[in-house]
């Protein structure tokens, strides 16, 4: 006899939810057992990051879990930002501040930036982009060392004309048939510079508050 | 022995005469998407490969108990979790490729060559065959994912094996081997376009060894033509 139609469907429900189970159980395990892997692998990319744009003698506390939230309207971005604060012995070294350019080519470019006390850039590093290949890819360090020459750089004043790529008539070169990439990262360097010089005492003193594992997940 | 022809069948079945990559194009996406670089088209291949053998093993594993009518959402819900976990390891172990890899990884779940023989192979054949047929069918695309990122690679960066510490650890550094120096990146090899043209004349190249080897035998068994290119052999 063929079943009868509320059988089968009773049936098909019941193997349909246990494989569900079934499958639901063996990821959360996975999940379960890689999670700590994965948190440590995130943390160490991001100290990768940190210590390539600070150096990493010249600060003493841990870093990554010294970090501030910011919310985004101080830096102009659409999402909240995050400063994480290198310090030795609590005296303040410099600070790594993210943003996002989002007048980039094709859409917005992740930065992280940091900027030492005196005011002078440490370093720059491109988190997340999607440039065009060949072109506006040379913001990573591993395509071109440009984002390098963002260093030592500092800001004379909030009008400082030199903060302009080349073609604009400022110091930064553009790149061969991608101005709109160096030209976007170069004004959201800019201008977290300029936050930077104008809050310093409050980046530096307001207490630790990203919840860590949350942070780093975010940030990446 | 008959199973041992069975076994050479299927090897020949995936890795040539119906290989996932180009002659059944499936699973076009990542493959055009990754193949930029030799290390992406290794790890994705590699990636797919296991899901593949694992999804193949699991399938023909329950065969007898999934229903007909709901098998297409168990297939899916199995192939989902594998691909899940292995993200996850991913993340966990290789995290710069994990990166690197980005949406793609997640993207093998709608790889139609591994619902695609989870359907028409796995689940009506013993569990030894399936998972030996999942291996071959990913070696298939993880060889075709190669070449297309070899050539690729050598095109467009003049460069192999960049980025492999991704993949291998930081050791790999020194597999990079810069084939010839170029002062700025030949684009149309590494935008998708690329990729198309590449994928293109892998394919008129299966096609004309198949052509060279059939006018090699006296007689052509087959004169019909047919414009469908994937043939399941019904056993």
């Amino acid at each position: 006899m063929v079943l009868s139609i509320k059988t089968a469907v009773s049936r098909n429900a019941k193997i349909l939810a246990l494989f569900a189970i079934v499958c639901t159980a063996i990821v959360g395990l996975v999940h379960s057992l890689t999670k700590d892997q994965i948190i440590f692998q995130q943390q160490q990319d991001l100290l990768r990051n940190l210590n390539s744009i600070i150096a990493d003698d010249s600060y003493n506390n841990v870093i990554y879990q010294d970090c501030l939230i910011l919310p985004g309207a101080a830096l102009g971005t659409a999402s909240s930002q995050k400063v994480y604060r290198a310090r030795n012995n609590d005296k303040p070294i410099a600070a790594a501040i993210t943003t996002v350019a989002p007048d980039g080519y094709n859409g917005n470019i992740e930065l992280l930036i940091a900027i030492n006390v005196n005011g002078s850039v440490s370093g720059v590093r491109t988190l997340k982009h999607q440039e065009t290949p060949g072109l506006g890819d040379k913001i990573e360090v591993r395509k071109s060392d440009w984002i390098k020459s963002f260093n030592t750089k500092r800001l004379a004043s909030k009008n400082d004309s030199r903060w302009l790529v080349k073609k604009d008539g400022g110091m930064f070169d553009q790149f061969t048939g991608a101005t709109i990439t160096p030209r976007a990262v170069v004004k959201a360097v800019r201008n977290t510079v300029i936050y930077f010089n104008e809050h310093q005492d409050k980046l530096f003193n307001s207490a630790s508050n990203c919840q860590n594992k949350d942070s780093v997940k975010e940030t990446f | 022995m008959k199973l041992n022809e069975e076994y050479k069948e299927l090897a020949w079945q995936g890795l040539w005469k119906n290989n996932p990559g180009i002659v059944q194009l499936l699973g076009l996406c990542p493959l055009l998407a990754v193949t930029s670089t030799l290390t992406n088209a290794i790890g994705l291949g590699l990636a797919t490969l296991f899901v593949l053998i694992c999804s193949n093993a699991t399938v023909s594993a329950i065969r007898h108990w999934v229903p007909k009518e709901i098998r297409i959402p168990i297939f899916v819900l199995i192939i989902a979790s594998f691909v899940t976990c292995v993200q996850l390891l991913m993340n966990a172990y290789t995290f710069g490729l994990y990166q690197s890899l980005g949406i793609f990884l997640p993207l093998i779940v709608t790889n139609c060559a591994i619902i695609g023989r989870a359907e028409a192979y796995a689940s009506k054949n013993p569990i030894k065959q399936a998972t030996f047929d999942g291996l071959m069918m990913g070696l298939g695309f993880l060889l075709i994912l190669m070449l297309l990122g070899t050539v690729r690679e050598i095109l467009g960066q003049g460069t192999l094996f960049d980025g492999a510490n991704l993949l291998l650890g930081e050791w790999a550094i020194i597999l990079r081997v810069e084939v010839f120096h170029l002062d700025s990146q030949f684009l149309l090899a590494i935008l998708p376009p690329g990729a198309f043209i590449v994928m293109g004349l892998f394919i008129a190249l299966k096609n004309a060894i198949d052509d060279r080897v059939a006018a090699g035998q006296p007689k052509a068994e087959n004169t019909e033509i047919s414009r469908v290119r994937v043939n399941f052999d019904e056993k």
